[in-house]
């Protein structure tokens, strides 16, 4: 909002870490079972040494570059790299499949940078009034989120519902095992230590979405992605026009994104799968969502880049974390001597609030010639590997980085497991979304309703907290025209499918 | 330098201690485990600790976490780990305690190699600033006219503030509704939201919410310096002091030695008044409690602890 802020944003030092940020954040990311918080706690020390304001932009700068990363995994082998990449796996590896992966990584990469300049964008000019979303969600608003975000289960698998359902369910179960975050039992552990972590969300994405794909591509004498000789030059252009012409779901994910992110019981994953199922639920009728409809990359990596800037709202207006990575970096802006809350964004010419938020800016727009380029190279040395190496390199990696989640073999054990099952399983038509969607939203859904119950009996007023607050009633009404989806989506192919006919 | 003049003192102690036998040396960076995901108490008491360890001992201390089981996969794992002195894990009060109370969680209180104490987080009653509550009588008083109505957000359960909640109902003879989050982080969000009436909480959250909250008593034997106002649960008369210690334990394949060196280097941080400063600055309170106190600190805890959940129906 002032030159003093912006211009101290844009010295050679803390451009230089905004750019470097961006590109180890982008590499970290890319790897799956490497995170975000992971990359960014692994950075906090070099920052002791640091202006706050520099080590602000290069942490923010990491954050934001694996937020995109972890797009590329998604894309090029099924494996979201970061939790919050789960909804861009849905088309971006059809895509990928049939031979346009430059393209649906040039997509990502637009969308990533709108998406994470909206979220900015509102960090700049809108945090503390949009710092009071974080508190009027309350544990009913998160239960129903929670339900709410399970109700997708019924827009990802249209035509099976009852195995998504079936999914959904399993889901849930693994969530319960090990130590209850707030009631402290011990559940389904069967009396074994290496249960008592319970299911990792990181772990099982990787066991759940890559190990299917290596165990097929050793099973199968098929290419890993085909490619169109000829096209796959520069896509830049035609990735270009597809987002234009996504303006509106680039916006509508964006905002979804940003106000998400500002919850801090949710986060990119659960940003990223409302907005997909948003993108999904306005689709033109010509739209095939889960088969590679670039629309699905766009919204899912428009919102969890916004997650970014939504999630500095909390941490720097009210001293509430909104991310994970938004946890570490509050612990070293406490080191640093900064205090939190609304006079940081009060104060005048050159304060450290939006100094950082200028080269937050700074960096998501670095992230667009970095993700382009270093995207492109991914996608060729992806492509370019025999499968003879892919797959073993692939294969070592998924172990490195499940064990790197938290230093434990236990997480490998179940990792593998996890994986083996879910080949099995998806023989016979079970998707893995449902069953991390169960995994991710159990904790939240239960914490919630947990709270909830209570509350509202000791004020003896149950149904009221159930259903009686505004917020509450909104995502109700949501969840319930989510679950109407399958009919409305079916009524509409088949009136598309009438006037096809007609016409014809 | 300072380094080398202190392992000079450490080795002539070693030698003194233990006749005959190797001085222990750090060698290289040290891997510092925070058994709880970033952003709460143990994780920013650590990150204070991590510039003075540099400063003082050259090496560097690189955080990690490994979340999971309320650290239980943390502490259930520390004993397979290298005990050379490289690696050491961050232990809570009275986490480690009751968790191996209730169920078999892989590790024992004994069992755990902990060799210092530095500091505690004392418990306080917590308010949002538009609350009615002007003072700790206030909050008794609507728990005497609306028994059980009261609620208090804190975190987790058979936790520091669940412990506290049950402990304080019983001396002020009320019955409040207790209501458990994940971490304090989600109790400090429900109280500003209005969630909750009250927060079972730390100085800490008044130490980070500044003028947002307001605390009505805290659990110390003296006032804390950051909130000269607030007075102590002692003052009011009830007798309550304590809340969540945080220290350090090594794997127990670590020689005497080794564990000696830790305790001392610790300890050097902590006799550090720009440490202290910084510390009391963040809303904790300092505690030295070395590896020849543990004993019977971590005893007259373990009795405290155990009987407060025994009588509270929270372990058998």
């Amino acid at each position: 909002m002032d030159a003093g802020s912006f211009l101290s944003a844009l010295t050679p030092l803390n451009i230089a870490f905004a750019f470097f940020g961006v590109v180890a954040g982008t590499v970290i990311g890319s790897i799956p079972g490497l995170t975000a918080t992971m990359a960014v706690a692994v950075l906090v020390p070099i920052t002791f040494s640091m202006e706050p304001a520099s080590a602000l932009i290069l942490l923010g700068a990491i954050y934001t570059g694996a937020i995109y990363g972890g797009a590329y995994a998604a894309i090029l082998l099924n494996t979201p790299g970061t939790p919050s990449a789960i909804a861009t796996t849905f088309d971006g590896y059809p895509m990928a499949q049939r031979g346009e992966g430059d393209l649906a990584v040039a997509l990502a990469c637009f969308a990533s940078v709108f998406g994470g300049l909206v979220g900015a964008l509102a960090l700049l000019f809108l945090a503390p009034p949009l710092s009071r979303v974080a508190l009027a969600f309350g544990p009913v608003e998160y239960f129903w989120l929670a339900i709410f975000g399970l109700s997708l289960i019924a827009s990802l698998s249209t035509g099976n519902l009852l195995k998504g359902l079936a999914g959904g369910a399993f889901g849930l179960i693994l969530s319960t095992v090990g130590v209850a975050e707030i009631s402290a039992d011990i559940r389904l552990t069967f009396g074994s230590q290496t249960m008592i972590g319970g299911f990792g969300v990181v772990g099982a994405l990787i066991g759940l979405y890559c190990i299917p794909v290596l165990i097929d591509l050793a099973a199968t004498p098929d290419r890993h992605l085909s490619i169109e000789t000829g096209v796959q030059s520069v896509r830049v252009g035609e990735a270009a026009r597809v987002a234009m012409r996504s303006k509106f779901n680039l916006l509508r994910s964006s905002i979804i994104g940003t106000l998400v992110g500002i919850l801090p019981g949710a986060g990119g994953s659960v940003a990223g799968l409302v907005a997909y199922s948003e993108a999904r639920r306005s689709a033109r009728p010509e739209q095939r969502f889960g088969e590679g409809e670039p629309d699905g990359i766009i919204a899912t990596e428009a919102a969890n880049n916004a997650t970014v800037g939504g999630g500095f709202i909390p941490t720097l207006v009210l001293g509430i974390p909104g991310t994970p990575p938004d946890a570490v970096i509050l612990g070293a802006l406490l080191v640093q001597g900064v205090r939190t809350g609304p006079g940081l964004f009060q104060s005048g010419g050159g304060s450290i609030a939006y100094t950082f938020i200028y080269g937050l800016i700074i960096a998501t727009l670095l992230m667009l010639p970095v993700g382009l380029l270093i995207g492109r190279y991914a996608y060729k040395s992806i492509v370019a590997i025999p499968k003879a190496m892919l797959v073993p390199s692939v294969g070592f990696m998924t172990l490195i980085g499940t064990f790197a989640i938290r230093n434990s073999v236990s997480d490998v054990i179940i990792m593998i497991g996890l994986g083996v099952f879910g080949w099995v399983v998806s023989r016979f038509g079970f998707a893995a979304s449902p069953i991390v969607l169960g995994l991710i939203l159990g904790p939240i859904a239960e914490q919630g309703f947990v709270q909830t119950w209570i509350i509202g009996s000791a004020t003896e007023n149950l149904p009221g907290m159930f259903f009686g607050r505004p917020i509450s009633q909104a995502i109700v009404a949501f969840t319930l025209l989510s679950l109407m989806y399958p009919v409305f989506a079916a009524r509409r192919r088949r009136r598309a499918g009438v006037d096809r006919g007609a016409g014809s | 330098m300072l380094k080398s003049k202190f392992f000079k003192g450490l080795m002539a102690a070693a030698i003194m201690s233990v006749a005959g036998s190797a001085s222990a040396e750090l060698n290289g960076s040290v891997s510092y485990i925070i058994p709880f995901g970033p952003g709460g108490e143990s994780d920013i008491s650590a990150r204070l600790q991590q510039p003075f360890f540099k400063e003082k001992f050259g090496q560097d201390l690189i955080v990690s976490y490994q979340p999971g089981g309320g650290g239980a996969v943390g502490w259930a794992s520390l004993n397979g780990l290298n005990g050379d002195g490289q690696t050491i894990m961050g232990v809570n009060l009275p986490h480690i305690i009751i968790k191996p109370a209730q169920k078999e969680v892989g590790f024992t209180t004994e069992g755990l190699n902990t060799f210092h104490m530095f500091h505690y987080t004392p418990d306080a009653i917590v308010v949002a600033t538009d609350s009615p509550y002007q003072s700790l009588q206030d909050l008794i008083d609507d728990a005497r006219d609306n028994p059980g109505k009261v609620t208090l957000s804190g975190s987790g359960k058979a936790s520091a503030n669940h412990l506290a909640q049950i402990k304080f109902d019983k001396m002020a003879e009320i019955r409040t509704t207790y209501v458990p989050f994940k971490g304090t982080g989600a109790a400090v969000t429900a109280l500003l939201g209005n969630q909750v009436k009250a927060e079972w909480g730390y100085t800490t959250v008044g130490a980070q919410q500044g003028e947002a909250v307001r605390l009505l008593a805290v659990a110390m034997q003296e006032r804390h310096p950051l909130f000269p106002e607030v007075p102590t649960f002692k003052e009011l008369g009830f007798d309550m002091v304590g809340g969540a210690y945080r220290g350090i334990a090594l794997p127990d394949s670590a020689s005497d030695e080794t564990t000696q060196m830790w305790s001392d280097m610790i300890s050097e941080i902590n006799a550090d008044p720009a440490f202290r400063q910084k510390m009391l600055d963040g809303g904790f309170a300092m505690l030295d409690i070395d590896k020849a106190k543990m004993a019977d600190f971590m005893q007259k805890l373990t009795d405290e602890y155990l009987g407060d959940a025994r009588e509270a129906g929270l372990i058998d």
